[in-house]
């Protein structure tokens, strides 16, 4: 499936947007997520399914003032 | 001081940005002495894990996390990327930023106002990022906000306090909230003076890690900012404009 991963077009086979982390080498990663902007906790990851074109953004704790 | 019901020992909040290493950063906490150091949200590129490392390191040293929307210029920016931090970070807290002006940094008062009210409403306990307007703070209290966070001066820009008479007007209407000078701190002796005005605390970033030696400034501004409270406890004398001889005047020797 065709989606974009914080702005990057990827080609990622999964389902879900858990199956989708684990994909792309977020399984053991602490992050935030949001599909086409909306935000998406943890614990509704396994049931949130992505379709074609759909915009995952995947955010990490960094730095900040 | 009390921030949300969670006692602090330290009127001094760092932030974790702009460092020259992680090794430098973790020092420079341990250094300052805060409980608190701000953290923010970004993509990871190129495959890299910065973040996770990053994570790791704000767990060893023991300290509360205030996440930030910094970069958000929309109400709904500034509250999703609140909503994930709330869900990576597991805190309450957030510092909440919606910027209005590029160049300056300064708040979108409006935006602010809008994001604090949903925030609150979803119980997020909201630091607002702000201008020292009076009838800002007060709207940001009636959204539900019992914390705020003037600015001193644009982020980043170390000019000190900008507007000392806004600043001391806004102590003065909100005697009894929590008051946090946020942004535009370059030097110690600007700590000093806005706990000398009554400020319950001082946020600060870039003056600690840009300074050539971090480690030193943190402790700097750790003991500013205690020196800065212990004045205003101990309540300043009036300044005036003509001098006032502190030697007694009476008894003084005739020597013609």
């Amino acid at each position: 499936m065709h989606i974009l991963v914080n702005g990057v077009a990827r080609e990622v086979h999964a389902t879900t947007m858990a199956q989708a982390l684990d994909v792309l080498d977020y399984q053991q990663a602490i992050v935030a997520t949001a599909l086409n902007g909306v935000f998406v906790p943890t614990h509704r990851r396994d049931t949130t399914v992505l379709k074609e074109d759909d915009a995952l953004e995947i955010l990490a704790p960094m730095q900040g003032g | 001081m009390n921030l949300y019901g969670i006692e602090l020992e330290s009127r001094l909040l760092l932030g974790s940005a702009r460092y020259p290493s992680p090794a430098l950063l973790a020092d420079a906490v341990r250094a300052s002495g805060t409980d608190v150091v701000t953290v923010s949200l970004r993509r990871e590129g190129g495959g890299q894990r910065s973040g996770q490392g990053f994570w790791s390191l704000i767990g060893e040293l023991g300290v509360r996390v205030l996440p930030n929307t910094a970069g958000c210029h929309s109400v709904k920016e500034a509250v999703t990327t609140a909503q994930m931090a709330r869900d990576i970070f597991q805190t309450a807290w957030i510092k909440l930023e919606v910027i209005g002006d590029a160049d300056t940094l300064q708040p979108d008062v409006f935006g602010l106002v809008e994001a604090a009210a949903q925030l609150c409403a979803d119980g997020f306990e909201v630091f607002p990022y702000t201008t020292e307007d009076l009838v800002v703070a007060d709207r940001l209290l009636q959204a539900g906000c019992r914390v705020l966070m003037p600015w001193g001066a644009p982020i980043g820009s170390g000019r000190g306090l900008n507007n000392v008479f806004g600043l001391r007007a806004l102590r003065a209407h909100f005697p009894d909230v929590p008051l946090i000078v946020d942004a535009g701190i370059g030097r110690p002796s600007h700590a000093v003076e806005a706990m000398e005005l009554g400020f319950d605390a001082v946020l600060l970033n870039t003056a600690v890690a840009l300074a050539g030696d971090p480690v030193a400034m943190a402790a700097a501004f750790a003991r500013a900012i205690e020196a800065g409270r212990a004045g205003f406890e101990a309540q300043p004398m009036e300044s005036r404009d003509l001098a006032a001889p502190s030697t007694p005047v009476p008894g003084r020797a005739w020597l013609p």
